[in-house]
């Protein structure tokens, strides 16, 4: 498989990987700061799942008292950097926003929230409490692991962060398009978490039989294990060279320089979801020459949203609509197409609706990589691990008022508990199991 | 086609928006330039028999939320070049437009030769007519000329006197606002024979403070004096004044109208308030000459719809609307109403009626499901998630009127952002007129109960 470096410089690269959007400069994000109406119990707070409060730190940015902004979103949410850039603010905060009635376009919360705390910087605005002696070991460093360790850290408990990976950040650093959130970026947001003293423990996996002893070790354990591999297509020769996961896809672009990303000439990406449009974005500004998304529902079901399916439009990225993969097409011993059927669904709109195939409509649609972006695996073993630990459709259970699973001292939040969710979902469960660990000290 | 001419004095110009004595009348290139685009007159700045020295910086101004230059202030002073220069530009201009109104704005010290002098030098030069700078409240005032003659009603007198014994063209007499009562000044200046008053000059004030330096704004090198105050936000203080002179039954000259004019809306309210021209400063000194189109375009339609030939059509018409407190009618009734179908949930309403007045705003949550349904709003859908703007965590807030409550105060009028979405509405109370001071004497007569307080949370 050719490398991105054979056709264009690293130089080149990082241009086509720019932040999108860019970051604004201090005057626009002013006069952007003035259109906000500092709404009374306002629909862009309400609607944001750690409530940040967004006029407040809105009129301080018009204020120009750009610590406080950052300190009005940090205190909501940890990771008010990244969830700035990778928020789907389209049907969030700025979904909500009151603008979109008046003038038909929402204050640009998210850029402005990037603005206040790219300002911050490496400010440090937290210091732990006073020590209770309680200590919490965490598995998972992504964005639910770490902000419930930073908030458990503010109420003076001890906490060890378990990271089976070399690299913290779980999807917030790994998973998200590097357009979006740049590795550089995602490991300068987690300096600023750990500055209140969080021991993260990278290269340390935790295994079912680990999972008994670290109940006995800790006074709690929170399970923010995330999800696994890239669920399988189930059809002929899909782990022929040629055909990654998603994830194996873009993990690359932020571990390594973009030069020694593989890359194919005409790439076919498999799903209808945000992740096949980031993977699908990702191949296009690597360089392949022609980047097609075959989903096999039509676009009204699309579960990818509005905004990242334009940016796909934008990118010149092909939709091949209502094409279910058959089988993959090899040559040479290496994939080299994707056989499709039509489908026809009985409710175009519903992503629930049953698929017919369309007999004798076969097709293939030639290429030389196949990527499949069709969701995670549950990290079954782990979940399995604990006799009593309830799981409904792979997802485990919990009091979504406190995060408390049904295993005593034994807490969940993040994608383990909802199957693929946003990153501002996961900083809130973060918050609310750190309020239940503590709740559980206190009342013990 | 409305007729936007104007005569003021005699003195006829294209239209009644002239340029105020100010930094855009200082040179006849600035003038030739205004007169070119559309400036139906000029007040040229204010000449003196000596050019004075002027500070480095001058100018500061406040901005708000995001919008520059709602105020404006200036430490500058009269004219710093000689008055033989300012006079044969003057004479040239006026020749080179003989149908634009030049008038020229004079400041000198307090002595009867010195102003005898410099009134014959100016309308031998052309000038159309002679504008008194008794307002200028910095720099001049310290040296017993601008706002110290304005301030004090004979001096105002004696000058325009002294003035008038040496002028064949018409005098007006500039006011300072920085006194208690204007008219006692204005009056003065009408015995001291004055042709016509223009007000407001500019407003004592400090613009603020730089919180890095210290320093006060406008800063010459590092210290500060007190300036002269003009912009939008100084309109409702010109307002008030001119019309005050225009009511008072002493005062039976002609008003040029100063202060905070940048729309043509705020020329007419001057009009419609007793001014019979207009003179704008700051606008000019923002956007340049050219806003004088939309100035002659916006008054010129707004007379077409309301079928008004002239200005003097309209003169006036709002003067003996403006009444002291105490005639007006106690029994005269409007309460808010919110048009649901408008708002757009932002909740300025509300938090405004609670915290700054008189809590009578309902505030309720309405699940956004039912509030779907019930007004038939389509949500915005987006993979597969629905929004709807105004809503937020499962829920919409409704906002409503407490009528039995409200006194109709405008707030949450003012405060919302849609128009025509909160409307004052007239409640017809069943009761005749009665104002306080008929409240007052039929108390005294015993012949009605006294009017009991409103409720309170």
């Amino acid at each position: 498989m050719p490398k991105a470096g054979e056709r264009y410089t690293l130089k080149i690269l990082k241009q086509r990987f720019a932040d999108l959007p860019p970051a604004l400069f201090p005057d626009e994000a002013r006069a952007e700061a003035a259109r906000c109406l500092y709404c009374f119990d306002a629909p862009c707070t309400r609607a944001c799942p750690t409530q940040i409060d967004i006029p407040s730190f809105i009129r301080q940015i018009l204020h120009q008292n750009n610590l406080g902004a950052a300190r009005t979103i940090f205190d909501a949410n940890i990771f008010g950097g990244s969830c700035a850039r990778a928020c789907p603010t389209e049907v969030l905060c700025e979904g909500a926003c009151v603008d979109n009635t008046l003038l038909k376009s929402p204050v640009l919360i998210g850029r402005l929230q990037r603005f206040a705390t790219d300002y911050a910087g490496q400010t440090r605005f937290y210091e732990p409490g006073p020590p209770t002696g309680k200590r919490v070991a965490i598995i998972g460093s992504g964005p639910a692991g770490l902000t419930c360790a930073h908030e458990l850290r503010k109420r003076g408990h001890d906490v060890v962060v378990f990271e089976s990976r070399s690299i913290p950040g779980g999807l917030n650093t790994l998973g998200i398009a590097a357009y979006k959130i740049s590795t550089e970026f995602a490991l300068t947001e987690i300096e600023r978490i750990k500055q209140i003293g969080i021991d993260i423990r990278l290269n340390s996996p935790i295994r079912g039989p680990a999972l008994h002893a670290l109940l006995g070790d800790y006074d709690a354990v929170f399970l923010a294990i995330g999800l696994g591999k890239t669920l399988p297509l189930g059809i002929e020769n899909e782990s022929m060279p040629g055909v990654k996961e998603a994830l194996d896809f873009i993990f690359p672009m932020h571990t390594g320089p973009y030069t020694d990303c593989e890359i194919g000439k005409r790439v076919i990406v498999i799903g209808g979801g945000n992740t096949a449009i980031d993977v699908a974005t990702a191949a296009v500004r690597l360089g392949a020459d022609e980047v097609t998304i075959a989903y096999r529902r039509g676009e009204a079901a699309m579960p990818a949203f509005t905004y990242e399916h334009q940016l796909a439009q934008t990118d010149g990225i092909r939709f091949e609509w209502f094409a279910q993969p058959v089988r993959v097409v090899v040559a040479g011993g290496r994939a080299a197409g994707v056989e499709f059927v039509r489908t026809r669904p009985d409710h175009p709109h519903s992503r629930e609706s049953k698929l017919q195939q369309v007999a004798g409509s076969n097709f293939v649609l030639p290429c030389d990589m196949v990527i499949k972006a069709l969701g995670q695996e549950p990290l079954l073993e782990l979940m399995t691990a604990l006799p009593n630990l309830k799981i409904a459709r792979d997802q485990v259970i919990i009091d979504p008022a406190t995060g408390a699973t049904s295993v005593s001292k034994l807490f969940a939040g993040g994608d383990c508990i909802r199957g693929g969710g946003e990153i501002v979902d996961a900083v809130e469960d973060g918050k609310i199991a750190a309020r239940g660990i503590h709740q559980s000290f206190v009342h013990a | 086609m409305p007729d936007l001419s104007s005569e003021f004095c005699g003195v006829k110009s294209p239209n009644p928006f002239w340029l105020a004595s100010a930094p855009p009348t200082n040179s006849e290139y600035q003038v030739r330039r205004a007169f070119d685009a559309g400036w139906g007159g000029v007040v040229w700045k204010t000449l003196g028999h000596e050019p004075i020295v002027n500070v480095s910086s001058r100018y500061g101004a406040i901005d708000y939320d995001g919008r520059k230059m709602l105020g404006f202030n200036n430490i500058e002073l009269i004219s710093d070049r000689t008055l033989e220069d300012n006079l044969t530009e003057i004479s040239r201009v006026k020749k080179a437009y003989p149908k634009h109104a030049m008038w020229v704005s004079l400041m000198v010290e307090s002595s009867q030769q010195a102003w005898h002098d410099i009134v014959k030098r100016t309308q031998d030069a052309g000038a159309d007519g002679i504008e008194l700078n008794f307002g200028c409240p910095h720099g001049m005032s310290e040296r017993g000329m601008g706002a110290a003659v304005g301030q004090v009603p004979d001096y105002a007198c004696m000058i325009t006197e002294w003035v008038k014994e040496a002028a064949t063209i018409p005098v007006i007499v500039k006011l300072t606002p920085n006194v208690g009562d204007v008219t006692v000044v204005g009056r003065a200046a009408v015995r001291g024979g004055a042709d016509a008053l223009s007000l407001i000059n500019t407003i004592n004030s400090v613009m603020g403070v730089d919180l890095d330096t210290f320093a006060p704004k406008p800063a010459v090198n590092g210290k500060g004096s007190h300036g002269g105050y003009c912009g939008p936000a100084v309109k409702p203080i010109a307002l008030n004044m001119v019309s005050s002179l225009a009511a008072d039954p002493a005062i039976k000259v002609p008003i040029s109208g100063i202060g905070g004019i940048q729309a043509w809306q705020d020329a007419v309210e001057f009009f419609l308030l007793g001014a019979s021209s207009v003179q704008v400063c700051t606008a000019v000194m923002h956007y340049g000459f050219r806003i004088i189109e939309q100035l002659t375009s916006g008054l010129e339609n707004w007379m077409r719809e309301k079928g008004f030939n002239t200005i003097a059509d309209f003169r006036g018409k709002s003067v003996n609307r403006i009444k002291h407190w105490g005639d007006l009618d106690l029994n005269y009734k409007v309460v808010a109403q919110i048009d649901q179908a408008k708002c757009i949930h932002c909740g300025l309403c509300y938090i405004a009626c609670e915290d700054g007045a008189h809590q009578s705003i309902k505030w309720e949550k309405i699940a956004t499901d039912d509030y779907v349904k019930s007004n038939g709003h389509i949500p915005y859908r987006s993979g597969g998630v629905e929004v709807l703007a105004g809503a937020g965590g499962g829920t919409v807030n409704r906002f409503t009127i407490k009528q039995d409550t409200c006194v109709g105060c405008n707030l949450c009028s003012l405060v919302c952002p849609v128009s025509n979405c909160i409307t004052m509405k007239e409640i017809d109370t069943g009761k005749p007129s009665m104002t306080w001071n008929e409240y007052q004497k039929l108390l005294e007569a015993g012949q009605i109960a006294k009017i009991e307080p409103p409720v309170h949370v």
